[in-house]
């Protein structure tokens, strides 16, 4: 596919950076999320689980998306949460 | 009775009023009686944008005020059969004007005029609550642009919680050659984040801007592309299916190579 694009000087066409960009955009302003929900989600996220387990901090990935076809009114956001366990602690000493 | 519809878009120069004068003139071409509305009081355009700012003797602030009768604010434009223009007043604030009495100024016009265009401020304030009191159909006009189509999502979500939710959509400036190489928002992407219905899509096309240096709205342009679409729009809202215009060329290398390889 790489060298499709470098074949079609534009094939880089910044119309997908600016769609998604625009998705991720309205989710937030739809559903009235402030800007630092994520990090403070994020933060607690780990605090908790680091109780439980070893995890790897770098690799933790926080979205959310939407439910619907991108539509206004199906759209239910849902957060997506993707954290790598290094290792698992033993419970219960 | 007509139907008054506002012409809005949160973001500023998005091409609103340019949207109101041409689809304006462009159904009064069609034979319609047709009032076209200032609400941008304190910052108003729509009248030079026509050319009739020398015509301006009361304006919608005097109708409020009760200073004149409606009919004497109404500007006939002479060159375009059934076309009329209410300016507001240049040196007052929005707030010199009430939703109700807008409201009842929409009333009072509807009766007269088949078609009532609202030319809405920027910004979700209080000149945005006037201009949509008296609307029962919203135009958003937007431009292919993130900040623009936010700002539009921002008002198709105010115009819903006020319970207008007949609204359609206008995408202004498209730039073909950054549509077909890739460097503009989809169309069918932006109608489809929006969920709102197309109700036009108008080149970016140079002669508008020669148009409003002149005083004379594009859709008397043959020649000119947005006032081609200006045209289609304005058939569209009398009842007419006229289809759109092709932007995005599928017969470009990257969607043919993204078609015979089956690409997304």
């Amino acid at each position: 596919m790489d060298v499709f694009k470098s074949l079609y000087k534009y094939g880089n066409g910044s119309k997908d950076v600016a769609k998604e960009r625009l998705k991720l955009i309205l989710i937030h302003d739809r559903a009235n999320i402030p800007p630092q929900f994520l990090s403070m989600i994020k933060g607690d996220l780990i605090k908790v689980i680091s109780d439980y387990a070893e995890i790897d901090e770098e690799g933790i990935e926080i979205t959310i998306n939407t439910g619907g076809e991108g539509g206004r009114k199906s759209s239910v956001s849902s957060l997506v949460a993707s954290i790598p366990i290094k290792k698992v602690k033993s419970i219960g000493k | 009775m007509g139907v008054a519809y506002v012409i809005t878009s949160g973001k500023g120069g998005v091409g609103k009023t340019t949207t109101t004068a041409n689809v304006g003139t462009a159904l009064a071409k069609l034979g319609k009686k047709v009032a076209i509305v200032d609400a941008d009081t304190g910052l108003r355009n729509l009248d030079v944008v026509m050319g009739l700012e020398n015509r301006i003797v009361y304006d919608l602030v005097d109708v409020v005020d009760g200073i004149c009768r409606l009919k004497q604010a109404l500007i006939r434009d002479k060159r375009f059969e059934g076309l009329y223009l209410l300016p507001t007043a240049q040196t007052k604030e929005k707030t010199a004007v009430r939703p109700e009495e807008m409201q009842k100024i929409c009333n009072e016009l509807k009766e007269e005029f088949e078609f009532v265009l609202i030319d809405c401020p920027a910004g979700i304030e209080r000149g945005f609550e006037n201009a949509i009191a008296g609307a029962d159909k919203a135009i958003v006009v937007t431009v292919p642009e993130v900040s623009a189509v936010r700002d539009a999502d921002r008002i198709i979500g105010k115009l819903e919680s006020k319970g207008m939710t007949d609204h359609e959509l206008i995408i202004n400036r498209i730039k073909i050659d950054m549509a077909k190489r890739g460097d503009m928002l989809n169309i069918d992407d932006m109608i489809d984040i929006l969920s709102i219905k197309l109700l036009g899509v108008v080149p970016d096309d140079e002669k508008i801007i020669i148009s409003t240096n002149r005083g004379e709205p594009v859709v008397n342009d043959e020649s000119s592309q947005a006032g081609r679409a200006y045209r289609n729009i304005a058939r569209r809202l009398n009842g007419e299916d006229v289809p759109f215009m092709h932007i995005e060329s599928e017969r470009s290398f990257k969607s043919f190579i993204k078609k015979v390889f089956n690409i997304k």
